[in-house]
């Protein structure tokens, strides 16, 4: 019976986009085909990128409310410099990188509240994101829209991206060595410093993934729409956030699982256009990704009541 | 195993180590060497110096004078050395497996299949010290029972990491064992004693102590009152090592009329009007937990009362008790603030009146009541907490240690005030971690292992029938 | 002297001096009075959220609204709807924007008690349903408020304009709630430390209901100002308070570590938010270049604050 539930935790958000999958399906036989399973999950692609950029922070306790409009950012230097002059563009997105480890130190070092530090990082993120390209625009390089737009054989590269970021991310945070410390760091950051480890160097190595993935999430979705704008990402903040909780993760503790996470980031995306489906007004959509994370986490309740009464 | 003892060099010695927190002397000038080959068993009743010595040993805390050093090994440090600690609070990462527990405080841990190296290492850690134990490596941490997270963090504590290991210092490592896994651990210590290891045993079963220790070191207020073989030891002469024998003067509590019972718990507390009943035992062992779901349970978050039917005084303050960004004043009158309020708001003439008549009655020592509470030492700190408790009108009053890090002046003040304040019809429930504390009041319960062990009340109630009831004293 | 330049909010107050100087320097003091006046009128809507996003961070780590903006898109849509433009129904509008406020507090607070959730993760997934709302109620089309509400919300009275007049008596009775009511006493000892505040008898739960009610009226109340002010609801028009709500609060001088209020700073810093955005406007610096600057004056008061704070 514990072993059940030990599992429950990544059993929930499964069954959940299952159920919402058969769903759509059964309203819908024309998207049950490579194309409509593309069509349904394109959009998923960026937003599970910066899912698991959130899970990285939330896995030390933190929390980013900046993931929107650093998307936003790296996608607009994808979509310019990287576009025009490859090396620069390379060179700026590391530097970005770089950037958000040295938030991570300071937050640490000066024990500042992440959630205003990433909310002042915001405004930094979108100025010069707007300085970067004033007016929606760009072009995405040639061989990034020919990624995103492939078409593997069988399966669609909506599907083929998901499973990859699930996979690397997987191998990253749970399966590595420094993965398992940093997940520690989140659990009892006090007895990760008395074995012995540099808990700061810690803390900006979760927040260097973080802008690793954010960097990834922006690229993604310049391949996906071809240009860029200063806004064009704001709301994955609070949509990268329902991600994580509705794929199992905890705001403390360091409970995370980035599988879970890239499938909160998929169950979003299809309960968006589930209700489309249902013939029910486009209104609902938004309604239908907040029902749908009351819904989940109503379940989680019930499950781990359950399972502190067996424990 | 005594010859090999004799004749190595010490893991461990400590010259002369003293180590002070303010005018406190929590260990008071400790000479001891721990040689490979001997289990020492340590005891001594609440803040005896035990966890003070063993902090001080894992290089937890340096000494204030006097050494440490670790002259088997010529280490500098305490890890380097091989002494682990395992610790009673706990110190897993409760999201993380047993094996990636492992690998958080064995860094050698790396690059690809460590994770299967972890997994050998801490199953056949954990078959050696618990055979038979059930657990699996690749279960979470915080899905385990306590009693099996216990068993993790002392096969942590035992396991190679890489390393030898010298001395491991268990406090209180079977405080949520069953008897039987208990005894795998007494079984482990002593082969692991006999094959070079060194162990520190701190526990409140006797009977395990003997069954295991070579040689036992009783402390008392911070000094090393005796240090024998375990031969030269009978359970009566523990027990009296550990108190203090030559204070048998106390005062006897005078019986009084008391009124009708006025509290009763399901797991046994109960205490009459106007009767201070005390909460004894060791630290830990419930007391706390029974007090705060007494009053939790009796008073509501969600309405808030002229008249209170029960008031708390807190003796862990900056948890329970202080509101740190507040002045003196405000932090006396939080409890109270609905006995003068006018249309909702604050009557503040009055609250500067209430908290100055305080001020004099109870002896805060400040000049001004508006400087901050965090102004104010550890003593004056409670004495604000007593006036918030006292100003009210609850008839009972639950008090959780009070007087951690008080001054003598200060208690001898309280415990006036408590006397005088029971004898006007006040009933007072007030667990202590200091004995003659408790020998001051009416009826005593004492607790062990989250339960009641006994209830003194009368001529009962001395230092010996308490210490008797919080350890454990028969082979189970 | 020393008192003043102590106390936390005193720095908004300067900022927006200092932007407000530097703004006229350029313009050699011509427009000072417009420039206050539009301060005012827009610096309104943002210190009333601000002021409840102020009470809710008040309660301590871990505590934020982040469904502000969708109940002011909500409150302004459906009390203009109920108006329908006709006159003589401001009233009703307004019991309508109470109404929703209360609604959507009252939903926030039971998820967070109720399923025990965090509040951000909370008040986030209720944004989305209320938004949605918004949305179906609204239908694209733009409903003019009454002409009479429009008038007063546009107005002024004493050379001052009415929406600030109403955010300034709102932050009078919060301050007076805060500083001398038993439940301003109740709130903070909350934020300090939620388990000393229950174990000294304070009603904590009631605390953080009443808390969680009151932000989301206030939002409400805002939306419904800001339809009426803009001459209709649009469904966007929450949008930037969502982190201007937070700016101005910790930009007032409020601890986001929970136990301390500031409402002189709310204003302070709902002013500067306005008036630095002017400041770099007129100096023709971009939008990037002001918003950059936004982001690293919050980080750095909160550095400052925070370092201040581990000095004593």
């Amino acid at each position: 019976m514990r072993r059940l539930f030990s599992r429950y935790r990544i059993l929930l958000p499964v069954v959940s986009l299952a159920l919402l999958l058969v769903a759509t399906f059964y309203m819908q036989p024309r998207t049950m085909s490579y194309f409509g399973v593309n069509l349904l999950f394109n959009l998923a692609v960026p937003i599970a990128l910066a899912t698991v950029a959130q899970m990285c922070i939330m896995m030390v306790e933190d929390i980013d409310l900046s993931v929107g409009a650093f998307v936003s950012l790296t996608a607009c230097v994808t979509a310019t410099l990287l576009n025009d002059q490859p090396v620069l563009g390379v060179g700026v997105l590391a530097c970005l990188v770089a950037a958000y480890a040295v938030m991570g130190a300071v937050i640490h070092r000066l024990e500042l509240p992440a959630i205003v530090v990433t909310l002042g990082m915001s405004f930094v993120w979108g100025g010069l994101a707007l300085f970067i390209l004033p007016t929606p625009g760009g072009a995405s390089p040639g061989w990034l829209r020919s990624m995103m737009t492939s078409t593997p054989p069988m399966v669609p590269m909506a599907v083929v991206a998901s499973v990859v970021i699930a996979t690397v991310a997987h191998l990253l945070v749970v399966r590595s060595g420094i993965g398992t410390v940093l997940r520690g760091v989140g659990g009892n950051a006090r007895s990760v410093a008395r074995a012995g480890w540099p808990v700061i160097r810690l803390k900006a190595l979760a927040y260097g993934l973080a802008g690793l993935f954010g960097v990834l999430a922006g690229m993604a979705l310049v391949g996906l729409t071809t240009s860029a704008d200063a806004n064009i990402a704001l709301r994955y903040t609070l949509l990268s956030i329902a991600g994580v909780i509705l794929g199992g993760g905890e705001f403390t503790g360091g409970k995370v699982s980035p599988v879970g996470a890239v499938i909160g980031a998929l169950t979003l995306t299809l309960a968006a256009s589930f209700l489309s489906f249902l013939r029910l007004s486009p209104d609902w959509q938004i309604g239908a990704q907040g029902g749908i994370l009351i819904i989940v986490l109503m379940a989680r309740l019930l499950f781990t009541r359950r399972n502190t009464r067996d424990g | 195993m005594s010859t090999v003892a004799q004749d190595s060099a010490p893991i461990v010695a400590l010259t002369d180590a003293a180590k002070s927190f303010g005018a406190v002397r929590a260990l008071d000038g400790v000479s001891l060497s721990i040689r490979p080959g001997e289990c020492l068993g340590l005891v001594g009743h609440n803040g005896a110096g035990k966890s003070t010595l063993v902090n001080v040993v894992n290089g937890g805390l340096a000494p204030t004078s006097g050494r440490v050093d670790f002259p088997a090994s010529g280490a500098d440090t305490a890890l380097v050395a091989g002494v682990r600690s395992v610790f009673q609070e706990l110190s897993l990462c409760p999201n993380l497996t047993v094996a990636e527990n492992l690998r958080i405080s064995h860094s050698g841990l790396c690059g690809p299949g460590w994770r299967r190296a972890a997994r050998a290492e801490i199953a056949r850690t954990l078959d050696t010290v618990f055979p038979g134990h059930g657990i699996d490596t690749e279960t979470t941490v915080e899905e385990l029972g306590i009693a099996e997270r216990q068993m993790v963090e002392i096969a942590i504590g035992f396991a190679p990491r890489g390393q030898d290991v010298r001395l491991v210092i268990l406090d209180e490592p079977t405080s949520s064992l069953d008897a039987a896994i208990a005894d795998q651990l007494v079984v482990y210590v002593r082969q692991f004693c006999a094959q070079g290891g060194a162990v520190i045993f701190i526990s409140h079963m006797l009977g395990e102590v003997f069954a295991v220790a070579s040689r036992i070191l009783v402390m008392r207020d911070g000094k090393v009152v005796a240090d024998r073989p375990v031969a030269a030891f009978t359970r009566q002469g523990l027990v009296d090592a550990m108190g203090h024998v030559a204070d048998d003067d106390t005062v006897a509590a005078v019986t009084r009329d008391l009124g009708p019972e006025v509290v009763r718990t399901d797991d046994g507390l109960a205490a009459r009007k106007g009767e201070v009943v005390g909460l004894s035992g060791l630290a830990g062992h419930g007391q706390a937990r029974a007090l705060a779901h007494l009053y939790l349970g009796t008073t509501s978050a969600w309405r808030g009362r002229r008249d209170p039917k029960m008031v708390f005084v807190a003796g862990d303050r900056t948890r329970d008790g202080i509101l740190p960004l507040w002045p003196i004043l405000r932090n006396i009158s939080i409890g109270v603030l609905q006995q003068f309020s006018r249309r909702g708001l604050v009557d503040r003439s009055a609250e500067t009146a209430l908290a100055g008549d305080w001020k004099h009655r109870i002896g805060i020592r400040t000049g001004d009541l508006a400087n901050n509470i965090l102004s104010l030492s550890g003593g004056n700190q409670q004495k604000v907490l007593f006036a918030r408790a006292l100003a009210s009108t609850a008839p009972v009053v639950v008090m959780d240690d009070p007087m951690r890090g008080v001054d003598v002046g200060t208690k001898q003040g309280v415990y006036a005030m408590i006397r005088a304040e029971a004898a006007k019809g006040r009933t007072f429930l007030w667990y202590s971690t200091e004995t003659d504390e408790v020998c001051q009041c009416d009826r005593v319960f004492v607790f062990r292992n989250g339960r009641i062990s006994a209830e003194l009340t009368g001529d009962a109630i001395t230092e010996e029938g308490i210490l008797r009831a919080s350890f454990e004293m028969q082979d189970d | 002297m020393t008192t003043l330049f102590s106390r936390p909010w005193i720095w908004s107050w300067l900022a927006a001096g200092g932007a407000f100087m530097l703004t006229m320097l350029l313009t050699e003091g011509r427009g000072a009075g417009e420039l206050a006046y539009a301060a005012l009128s827009f610096g309104a809507f943002a210190a009333i959220v601000g002021l409840g996003q102020m009470m809710v961070i008040t309660l301590g780590p871990g505590n934020v609204d982040l469904s502000i903006p969708a109940v002011m898109t909500l409150s302004g849509t459906l009390a203009l709807k109920a108006m329908g433009s006709v006159p003589g129904a401001e009233y009703w509008g307004l019991g309508v924007a109470v109404a929703v406020g209360l609604g959507a507090g009252g939903a926030n607070f039971a998820l967070i008690y109720l399923l025990r959730l965090p509040p951000i993760i909370a008040t986030l997934a209720a944004s989305l349903v209320y938004q949605s709302v918004a949305i179906w109620s609204n239908r694209g089309l733009r409903i003019r408020p009454p002409e009479a509400l429009a008038d007063f919300a546009t107005g002024r009275a004493f050379g001052i304009p009415n929406v600030a007049l109403v955010g300034l008596m709102l932050a009078v009775v919060v301050w007076v709630v805060l500083e001398r009511s038993i439940w301003g006493r109740w709130l903070l000892a909350t934020g300090q430390n939620m388990r000393a505040a229950r174990l000294a008898g304070v009603p904590v739960q009631i605390v953080r209901a009443v808390t969680y009610l009151t932000v989301s009226v206030l939002a409400a109340v805002a939306g419904y100002l800001l339809a009426s002010f803009s001459g209709g609801a649009s469904l966007n028009m929450g949008q930037e308070y969502l982190l201007m709500s937070i700016a101005v609060v910790v930009i007032g001088g409020t601890s986001i570590a929970g136990g301390n209020s500031n409402v002189p700073g709310v204003w302070g810093g709902a002013l500067f938010m306005f008036l630095v955005v002017s400041m770099l406007n007129s100096y023709g610096f971009g939008a990037g270049v002001r918003l950059v600057l936004t982001g690293s004056i919050i980080i750095g008061i909160v550095i400052v604050a925070s370092t201040r704070r581990a000095r004593p």
